[in-house]
């Protein structure tokens, strides 16, 4: 195993050719998963794997795992040794996450609610059968007007499943720290309707053999009534409620401070959390750490240059007191680091836009090399030698070598590659290749950093998000309210506000009332 | 020594600003006094050539017929109006300070007027 330092999953590729590349590209990406990218050379301290927080913490990669990437860590520059053991804990915790079983609990509620509902479903019909079944005989016979509650209780049975199967049956998306408020008291009272109900019926009919059927029919048919007024009640606290706009939360990632609005309606926090994490997956611009802090090269600049010796005994608040003093003398040193940040910027900002334009010319010329083979063309072809016919994928393989180091090189400069393996690259070009998209259009992907659910691999385990708040997570939101959602690196923080109350008023314009002067300036002779 | 100042001061109060007194000639059967004006509350004062701040909507003159009374009593282009026969002219509309200087019945009219190179000349002189 090379001992080497950090270093990217495309350094080898650039130069060598395309069956060779193949080969270390699976070699690569074995190791290169779990690896930062951020390009060597820096002397800031390595930040840690930024794929993990794309990839969920519970993915099935378990198998491309490199396990010796202990060894092949950089050296840490800097003044902390406390990083390294923060990347030993967040290692340590993202193993024992990936490692933990399917949750059970998240399809507990959902079979719960399917059951109960089948329950009431099925309720009627067992009140309708039962004296059938038990007492035939005895029954009084019931004509006409039994007929048509009949058939008016088999139409709103059918409209309650249809309903239900339209309104409650889709998968859950979300487990909730808490009880879902609304719908456990609807369950409870689905519940509590259904258990009264066939406690009078067993209480009323079972015990002394009812023979009035039509009654019986009739008691059915109440329950059923019943049952849509409480899916009805389902219905607006469950769906239409949060519908109305009420209040104004602004939603703060704390890493970079990329923010958003949003307007929703009454809800407890635990659900707008919920929502607010639907709508962050395809707002923001996904997190990338390597783009975060100012290069060490310029804050280091400050605390270098002084070294303080505490001639105390006692050296417990000797941290503090140590600095402090280191700084109040940085602050008066003159301070000409903006100086070079703003240099940086800029030399950065002209590295990006001459690596661009390069790639956007090698990926037009790359595309001018293949085209869609026409069904009219054979004519053509028989003539010449036969050209040889590719289908999308090894179109796109043809075409990728010229143009595979000036995007490797782009999306160095620009911090992307943990997120682009040439896999993806590979099967993005196939994509666009098929539907007929410009150079343009393919490299819209990489131009821009899209929103975090373009980075999304399928996997059934689920994003783990922590939700902190000071109030308890059933409460309803209101103004000032201000709680978080926590991931392993960032968080958001959001801040909820009413949205203020309108006061529209009225004015009239007579269309005819637009009327216009000159304006005057006369010169009279006296 | 205040007594001193305070005549200068009135002196130089008098000095910014001129008397004049012109002598209508009768043409035909008009009564002229020999120059235009232009300016008034219901103008646009941002046209007003002569003006130092282009939001003074007063009366001034902005013609002088040459041999006229007016060019013979001293008036001269760019003088405002600042009065006429003892009315005052800065805030009046362009037809009023017109009406009040055309009056059949009155054969003089005496103007108080202030002129810009008045004021410089005197500026200048007591730098």
């Amino acid at each position: 195993m090379d001992n080497e330092s950090q270093y990217s999953g495309y350094s080898y590729k650039s130069s060598h050719s395309r069956s060779s590349r193949k080969h270390r590209d699976r070699r690569d990406r074995h190791r290169s998963k779990s690896r930062d990218g951020s390009s060597r050379g820096d002397k800031s301290v390595t930040i840690q794997a930024p794929g993990e927080s794309l990839l969920d913490a519970e993915s099935t990669r378990g198998d491309d795992r490199d396990d010796n990437w202990g060894e092949t860590t950089t050296v840490v520059t800097g003044t902390s040794e406390h990083s390294v053991s923060n990347e030993d804990l967040t290692r340590v915790s993202k193993e024992l996450e990936e490692s933990s079983p399917l949750e059970c609990k998240r399809f507990l509620g959902p079979v719960l609610g399917g059951c109960l509902g089948l329950f009431a479903l099925f309720t009627p019909l067992a009140f309708l059968v039962l004296p059938q079944l038990l007492w035939r005989e005895a029954l009084e016979p019931c004509g006409t007007p039994c007929e048509g509650l009949y058939v008016s209780l088999a139409f709103k049975l059918l409209v309650l499943l249809i309903s239900s199967w339209a309104l409650f049956l889709h998968p859950p998306r979300a487990t909730l720290p808490r009880f879902f408020v609304f719908r456990c008291l609807l369950m409870v009272l689905v519940f509590l309707f259904v258990a009264s109900y066939w406690l009078f019926y067993g209480v009323r009919v079972l015990e002394p053999r009812e023979r009035d059927y039509r009654g019986i029919v009739e008691y059915a048919a109440s329950l059923v009534d019943a049952l849509l007024f409480i899916q009805y009640l389902a219905l607006v606290l469950l769906e239409v409620r949060h519908l109305q706009p009420a209040f104004c939360l602004k939603v703060v990632r704390t890493t970079d401070g990329a923010s958003r609005f949003y307007n929703v309606g009454h809800l407890s926090i635990q659900r707008a959390a919920v929502w607010v994490l639907d709508q962050y997956y395809r707002d923001f611009p996904v997190y990338n750490p390597a783009l975060l802090n100012l290069p060490k090269s310029i804050l280091s600049k400050k605390m270098s240059g002084f070294k303080v010796y505490s001639l105390d005994e006692n050296s417990t608040n000797n941290s503090t007191s140590q600095s402090r003093a280191m700084i109040a003398a940085a602050a008066r040193r003159r301070d000409n680091s903006h100086n070079e940040y703003y240099y940086e910027e800029a030399e950065m900002d002209r590295r990006c836009r001459k690596r661009k334009a390069r790639l956007v010319v090698a990926v037009e010329e790359a595309f001018t090399h293949i085209k869609r083979l026409q069904d009219d063309d054979p004519a053509v072809s028989s003539h010449k030698h036969p050209r040889e016919v590719m289908d999308p994928r090894e179109a796109a393989q043809a075409i990728f070598a010229p143009m595979a180091r000036a995007m490797q090189k782009y999306l160095r400069t620009t911090r992307q590659q943990p997120y682009h393996s040439m896999e993806s690259i590979l099967t993005h070009l196939q994509f666009c290749i098929t539907h007929n998209m410009t150079p343009k259009a393919f490299l819209e992907r990489y131009v821009s950093p899209g929103p975090t659910m373009q980075y999304q691999r399928e996997n059934g385990r689920g994003r783990q998000w922590t939700l902190v708040s000071e109030e308890p997570v059933t409460s309803a939101l209101r103004q000032g309210l201000v709680f978080s959602l926590r991931r392993l690196d960032f968080s958001l923080v959001v801040t909820v506000q009413p949205l203020p109350f309108l006061r529209i008023g009225e004015e009239f314009i007579d269309p005819k009332s637009h009327k216009f002067v000159m304006r005057l300036q006369s010169e009279t002779s006296v | 020594m205040s007594s001193f100042l305070s005549q200068l001061h009135f002196q130089l109060s008098c000095a910014l600003q001129q008397r004049i007194e012109i002598c209508k000639l009768r043409q035909g059967e008009h009564l002229i006094l020999g120059f235009s004006i232009g300016g008034g509350i219901d103008q646009d004062p941002g046209q007003n050539p002569f003006s130092e701040d282009k939001s003074d909507k007063g009366i001034y003159v902005t013609r002088v017929t040459p041999g006229g009374p007016a060019e013979v009593a001293g008036l001269m282009m760019g003088d405002k109006v600042m009065q006429v026969n003892g009315w005052d002219m800065t805030m009046v509309t362009h037809d009023q300070a017109r009406k009040r200087l055309t009056k059949k019945n009155e054969d003089i009219v005496r103007l108080l007027v202030t002129r810009k190179s008045l004021e410089q000349a005197v500026r200048h002189s007591m730098m």
